[in-house]
């Protein structure tokens, strides 16, 4: 009764429209036994129509299997599941192990890259890696030297591997890929170093280039169309980048793309977002910065952009734009509409109609958001779609070498890059969140290349005046902008949501537990403490008729830095004892892969 | 130099310091008596004060505003009761929290990924510490590979070298509690030209 339900539900969702994506990828996708993208499906909800495990049963859970995966950084991103084989992917060296789950996961071949060590403290924070995706026969793996390589899933063999940039010059990776059509497209990071970043497109078959589009730079580079592309309803005209930086300051521009990939097959589009501009300090690059912190529509055939949406134009704060675009369609004014919904650094949800970039909602999604007062909605202001900031925490307006207090939310964002999940039954969005604030004094640096090019102070700390936790576990609803319910977590959540039709909700924290909460109220219905710190996505998957939970453990990443040593407590004032809530009194490093499933 | 063992090292420089403390001693007695505006005046309830590396890293000259301890390597000079810093330790706090502390963590608490350079310190001396800095570092554990980049081109690191280091002593010697320095003694003129002379432009 339940699986017919959910299946009437399910056929509303861009993940099963009958175009041409890629079969194969659709295929996989449509099957809920089976994981093949880190985003679930090619709409990023990270829902799993699996049911076996639901809300009146999920208290029976208990540990089925477990796996280390021998490295001890930050564990991002999930295991794949493709038919009888799992396979797990590790932070720098960036192993890829292929375990039978036919023979209790006995491992079948195992792939270690050769990567310059040197690469590592090239990575800003980190050296995690969101991990695999499968198509058509083949796991992609995106190196952290930025090496892209298709492995024959079978075996273990390389199909072809090409090199996408120079670390040397700041360039690395640590985002997984976007296997659309027959091409396989990829993004880079290196804001803090730099570098001028973009989206390349390669030859599923061959690894040959086929497009890069940048985020910064001239039409031709970016693939714009100054006539075609639009921003906001209205074309974006010539050099719509270039004219908003001064001299070549564009040439270091960042934008980096090292989020998460949507596509739409019915539109034929896939989204992303671009980072922060470089360097941190505001007064250093004058201009909107375009299209740094930008929501991106393109043609996955050509790279040409549809629409570009700028969030946060000028950046003061290092708000990324890179967060995951999930694709819905809802009903908004009682008609249906092809939505995207996005939770950005800076504290905004944003629904746009992903046809046309069309600005729907932009709402804080965190009460304690304060370096804007709000989403200029106003179709004719010359401000509409920008974000009205306050003076008080402008560090452009306070300026160099001052200290702007206060500001809300820190540099990591009201939620970074772990991903949010969408369930079609309640129509509501389930986010990680942190409630985090922050100080931030920018002053001038100077540019080498390969090296760091950052240009601010900052000290960071819980939300002052709220539960004195540094997280939420939000419940979201996106057409109307409003949060449903909001769970306190005594640390940011750093790990993707994952909902399922069990009308469950699962997500890790970075003590270490694994939990499951009920999607219509977000109550406590289970959770277990793993050997370390969770910074990875909860997947799931089937296996001779069984359902199963899994979740990597291994605290690390932008959370292994602040949180590890505990941050300072704001309330405690000048010469306070540091350390408040260290991470490190709850957990430690790991590498580990937790599977569980209901007793037999 | 940064790949050689630090307990091959660690005789090396007690006999440095050894031969500097010798020397020192007629001139410690003068300093003692000449300017007790040297003296530190700590915060009376900062925690995790170390009297013995307070008392090695404690200034015994003072040249356009930059402090310099027995063996002549930069140090810190903290008054009014742990409030107020000398320009070098306030600066080297805002450079670590832009260069250092997306690695090594607020307040050289350290990360997951490498180490707290508040406890490296007690040990590392001036030289040990340049090297690094310009050199990097490298070292494999089991199941972490940690490598710390060579910043010897990076200008934005090389030039505050000497304020990062006066930083981190007062840090590693507990002087400085985990706060953000408000109060500072005014930027010397000496530290302005030798800025815009290693930056450049």
């Amino acid at each position: 009764m339940r699986a017919v339900h959910l299946l009437a539900l399910g056929a509303g969702l861009v993940a099963s429209a009958p175009v041409l994506a890629n079969e194969d990828v659709l295929k996989h996708t449509a099957n809920p036994a089976e994981q093949v993208l880190q985003t679930v499906d090619y709409g990023n909800t990270r829902y799993s129509k699996l049911d076996q495990i639901n809300a009146g049963n999920v208290k029976q859970l208990q540990v089925a299997w477990t796996f280390s995966t021998g490295v001890l950084r930050g564990h991002e991103g999930s295991p794949l599941v493709v038919g009888n084989m799992m396979y797990v992917h590790t932070p720098f060296p960036n192993i890829v192990y292929a375990l039978d789950l036919d023979k209790d996961g006995v491992i079948v071949w195992k792939y270690e890259p050769k990567q310059d060590p040197s690469v590592i403290p090239v990575m800003c924070c980190d050296t995690v890696n969101r991990g695999l995706a499968y198509a058509d026969g083949a796991i992609i793996l995106h190196q952290a030297d930025t090496t892209v390589v298709s492995l024959d899933a079978k075996s273990g063999k390389v199909n072809w591997s090409v090199v996408n940039g120079d670390p040397k010059k700041g360039e690395t990776n640590t985002a997984t890929v976007l296997p659309v059509k027959d091409k396989i497209v990829v993004g880079v990071s290196g804001g803090e170093f730099g570098v001028r970043c973009h989206v390349t497109a390669y030859d599923s078959k061959t690894g040959k280039k086929v497009w890069r589009g940048y985020s910064v730079g001239p039409d031709e580079e970016l693939l714009v169309d100054p006539e075609q592309t639009t921003s906001l309803g209205k074309p974006v005209g010539k050099d719509s980048s270039i004219k908003t930086w001064e001299g070549d300051q564009w040439k270091t521009g960042g934008g980096c793309t090292w989020g998460w990939f949507s596509y739409d097959p019915k539109l034929d589009l896939m989204y992303y977002g671009s980072g922060n501009p470089s360097t941190w300090n505001p007064k250093q690059r004058p201009g909107d910065n375009k299209w740094s912190m930008t929501i991106w529509a393109r043609n996955p055939d050509t790279g040409m952009a549809k629409w570009v949406y700028q969030m946060t134009p000028h950046d003061e704060w290092d708000y990324d734009g890179i967060n995951e675009m999930i694709l819905t369609d809802q009903k908004v004014d009682g008609k249906e509409r092809a939505l995207l919904t996005h939770f950005d650094r800076n504290g905004f949800g944003y629904t746009l109609d992903r046809g046309t970039g069309e600005l729907l909602v932009a709402e804080k999604f965190d009460p304690v958001v304060n370096w804007a007062s709000k989403v200029d909605m106003d179709k004719g202001s010359k401000n509409y779609g920008r974000p009205l900031v306050q003076a008080k925490y402008s560090t452009e307006q306070n300026g160099e070498d001052t200290n702007s207090k206060g500001i809300c939310p820190a540099a990591l964002g009201t939620k970074d890059q772990q991903p949010a999940a969408y369930s079609p039954k309640t129509g509501l969005f389930y986010v990680p969140t942190n409630h985090v604030c922050m100080d931030y004094e920018p002053f001038r640096v100077s540019y080498t290349p390969g090296q760091p090019y950052v240009g601010a102070t900052l000290a960071m700390y819980p939300a002052p005046g709220s539960h004195g936790g540094m997280g939420n576990f939000i419940a979201w609803d996106g057409v109307k902008g409003q949060i449903k319910w909001s769970n306190p977590e005594q640390f940011s959540v750093w790990s993707g949501a994952l909902a399922t039709a069990g009308d469950v909700v699962f997500y890790g924290t970075l003590e270490g537990y694994l939990k499951a909460v009920d999607s219509k109220t977000g109550k406590e219905l289970y959770k277990f403490k793993t050997p370390s710190g969770i910074i990875g996505n909860v997947m799931t998957y089937q296996h001779k008729g069984k359902q199963y939970v899994g979740i990597l453990s291994g605290v690390g990443g932008w959370a292994g830095i602040g949180l590890a040593a505990g941050l300072t407590d704001p309330n405690a004032g000048l010469g306070a004892v540091g350390g408040y809530a260290a991470l490190s009194n709850y957990t430690n490093l790991g590498g580990q892969l937790t599977v569980f499933s209901l007793p037999n | 130099m940064y790949t050689i063992n630090r307990a091959v090292l660690r005789p090396f420089a007690a006999a440095l310091a050894l031969v500097s403390a010798t020397a020192f001693v007629a001139q410690a007695e003068d300093a003692k008596k000449a300017d007790p505006a040297l003296a530190n005046q700590l915060d009376p309830n900062a925690p995790d004060k170390d009297q013995k590396l307070i008392d090695n890293f404690a200034a015994v000259k003072v040249e356009d505003g930059k402090y310099f301890d027995k063996e002549g390597h930069p140090t810190y000079h903290i008054t009014n009761d742990g409030k107020k810093f000398d320009w070098y330790a306030y600066s080297g706090y805002r450079r670590y929290h832009a260069e250092c502390h997306v690695c090594h963590g607020p307040d050289a608490m350290g990360s997951t990924y490498a180490p707290a350079l508040k406890d490296s310190l007690k040990t590392i001396n001036y030289e040990e510490f340049i090297g690094i800095l310009a050199g990097g570092k490298r070292d494999s554990q089991a199941g972490q590979e940690r490598v710390m980049p060579a910043f010897g081109d990076n200008k934005n690191v090389m030039c505050y070298a000497d304020d990062l280091y006066v930083y981190l002593k007062a840090r590693a010697s507990g002087a400085m509690p985990r706060i953000r320095p408000t109060d500072k003694e005014e930027k010397p003129e000496a530290a302005r030209k030798a800025e815009k002379e290693c930056l450049g432009g």
